[in-house]
């Protein structure tokens, strides 16, 4: 039961780490991100290319990808959603963008990368073992640095003034924009920051589940689940969607080890249910 | 638009499909294309449901759900019950309308991003069941589906049996495109009468609707149904067509393709599915030749696209017109 605890921890860590970049795109411009899973795995790629291939310290490597993929998303947003949303009449039509991109994004880790799973070195050796847990160390690392992470970026969001105009931006659009908040700046920094965290977990993570360039769609997918769980566009909801997910699949896995492969069925028909129920999930505004 | 000049683009679609392509093909030699035209007809149909669900003001993103299972449904009812074919369509449809109702009643409650993504996970939910449930045998699928069989009426044979013709490849093109000329025809209908405008008005306020006395749960569930209805029959003939159904046979992939040709064709036109699924899917294959470079040039396209032409392809017309 304590093994099957920590991992639901770890694994939650990580979760609510790529929905807060994804929730936090949707509350801040109503786009669903598509292409978020596809962030997560270049970003994989970009540590794998430094930390595995140059071998550069892990850190940096961690760095570059955050850096080079909040540089992706701001001129994405600069560029392509700005562009489409002044000039479509449906706000539906950035969810075709978004789709395209994602397309866009697995050719190019298709192209430069491969269809190869890459793995790099482990950080840290030794595997923790004590009160009935077996933890590799590394885990361990992962899970506290993106505990860590998610904290700093509640601190930002609350405390500091570009995470205040953001907030307010996504409350209520217009009368941020009557209070003299620069809209367009906001909106650039905070998709930049989206991107920036799926690039983050990407790196984190390819130096334990690896990376391959056919797992961006399937990440995705656990990323919109996550932020129906918790409700989109809420920081807290993102974070308790990926714990709770998390948590469903680490006891999942056990619990219905015997009846084969039925543990996203089982997830997802439980999600269809409490949907039924509460269709903005535990703590999202009204109709997203 | 005039009414003469209405039909007369009918006349013209009609002979074209029916008449034109028949004989290009037989003229060029290029027997593939039936198989190609045949998949755009039949893609086009689900694409029209899903269109139908962006009109009530809802992103479906569940068609490959109700094709899967329409796949499924007249798959087991000719292997394992000896249907005929031709009633398997029209009972893969009603089931996909009925299990779309009991889905769409919960669900239906959600609106925007949310309805998107649960129609998503809906998809992803079908593949998984028909991976666990035994009717459907798992991972290998269900293959051999026998060929569609004769339809006689008071002895006089209207179709011959399709496995007794030399090319079934062209029957099942007459067959996809005269199931989209009645699909897309029944879309116009219904979109021109009164039920279609007040669709209309539940794409752009839900509340006020209700408020001067409209059924939007009614409504809303009518028309989700009849969307899933068009996926069932499509999911349905495609089984037919390839003569297999896989759990893989249609995906998330599918799912957002259904809906990327709507976008693409154009959200406000009811023939924009049409449009767009041909344009994506021989797009797709005319890409074929670039090889490794196919994914990269397509998207880049989109991208393109949706940055000149948000509003779909069929808003060139329009702008032509008011300019």
């Amino acid at each position: 039961m304590e093994q099957v605890i920590a991992n639901g921890l770890y694994l939650g860590a990580q979760y609510a780490l790529i929905a807060l970049g994804l929730t936090l795109i949707f509350g801040l411009m109503n786009v669903l991100n598509f292409a978020h899973g596809q962030m997560y795995v270049l970003g994989g790629f970009i540590t794998y290319a430094i930390y595995g291939q140059l071998g550069l310290p892990f850190p940096v490597a961690v760095l570059a990808s955050g850096v080079s993929l909040a540089v992706i998303g701001g001129l994405m947003e600069r560029y392509l959603f700005r562009t489409v949303i002044r000039r479509s009449h449906r706000e539906e039509s950035t969810m075709l963008l978004a789709a395209a991109t994602a397309f866009f994004f697995d050719a190019v880790i298709l192209l430069i990368f491969g269809e190869k799973q890459r793995g790099v070195p482990k950080i840290v050796k030794g595997v923790f073992h004590d009160f009935g847990i077996i933890l590799p160390y590394d885990r361990i690392v992962v899970a506290v640095v993106a505990a860590l992470m998610i904290f700093a970026f509640i601190l930002f969001m609350k405390y500091s003034r570009t995470g205040r105009a953001m907030r307010a931006l996504a409350q209520d659009r217009v009368a941020a924009q009557l209070m003299g908040i620069k809209v367009d700046r906001y909106t650039m920094i905070g998709f930049a920051l989206g991107a920036m965290l799926a690039g983050v977990v990407g790196g984190l993570l390819v130096s334990i589940t690896g990376v391959n360039s056919g797992i961006g769609g399937p990440i995705s997918v656990k990323a919109f689940l996550m932020i129906m769980i918790g409700g989109a566009g809420v920081v807290g909801g993102a974070i308790a969607g990926g714990f709770i997910l998390g948590m469903m699949e680490s006891v999942g896995l056990t619990v219905l080890r015997e009846y084969g492969d039925v543990t996203y069925l089982v997830i997802f028909a439980a999600l269809m249910i409490f949907l039924a129920i509460r269709p903005n999930g535990l703590m999202g505004k009204p109709w997203g | 638009m005039t009414a003469t000049r209405k039909l007369a683009g009918l006349a013209i679609f009609l002979l074209a499909v029916f008449v034109l392509v028949p004989a290009l093909i037989a003229a060029t030699g290029r027997k593939d294309l039936y198989y190609t035209l045949t998949s755009v007809a039949l893609l086009s149909i689900a694409s029209a449901g899903v269109w139908l669900t962006f009109y009530i003001g809802r992103i479906n993103m569940g068609q490959g759900a109700f094709a899967l299972m329409g796949a499924y449904v007249a798959a087991v009812l000719v292997t394992r019950y000896g249907m005929s074919f031709w009633w398997t369509l029209p009972a893969a449809g009603l089931f996909c309308a009925l299990a779309s109702l009991l889905i769409g009643l919960p669900i239906l409650r959600l609106r925007g991003v949310y309805f998107a993504m649960v129609s998503l996970v809906l998809t992803e939910v079908t593949r998984l069941l028909a991976l666990a449930v035994p009717i459907t045998e798992g991972a290998k699928g269900i293959t051999n589906i026998p060929l569609p069989g004769a339809i006689s009426l008071f002895g006089i044979t209207l179709v011959p049996d399709f496995s007794t013709m030399e090319n079934p490849r062209i029957a099942f093109y007459y067959l996809a495109v005269t199931l989209m000329v009645i699909a897309f025809a029944a879309m116009y209908r219904l979109v021109n009468s009164r039920i279609g405008h007040i669709c209309m008005s539940l794409q752009q306020n839900e509340e006020l609707a209700s408020s001067i006395g409209v059924n939007i749960v009614h409504l809303r569930l009518i028309a989700f149904a009849i969307s899933s209805f068009l996926g069932g029959v499509s999911g349905a003939a495609f089984a037919a067509v390839t003569q297999s159904v896989y759990p893989s046979s249609f995906t998330v992939t599918d799912s957002v393709n259904f809906m990327l040709n709507c976008f693409l064709g154009g959200l406000g036109y009811v023939f924009g599915p049409m449009l767009g699924t041909l344009t994506l899917y021989f797009g797709w294959n005319l890409l074929f030749q670039t090889g490794e470079f196919q994914l990269l040039i397509y998207s880049s396209v989109m991208i393109l696209l949706m940055l000149v032409l948000p509003n779909g392809l069929l808003s060139l017309g329009e702008g032509r017109r008011k300019g």
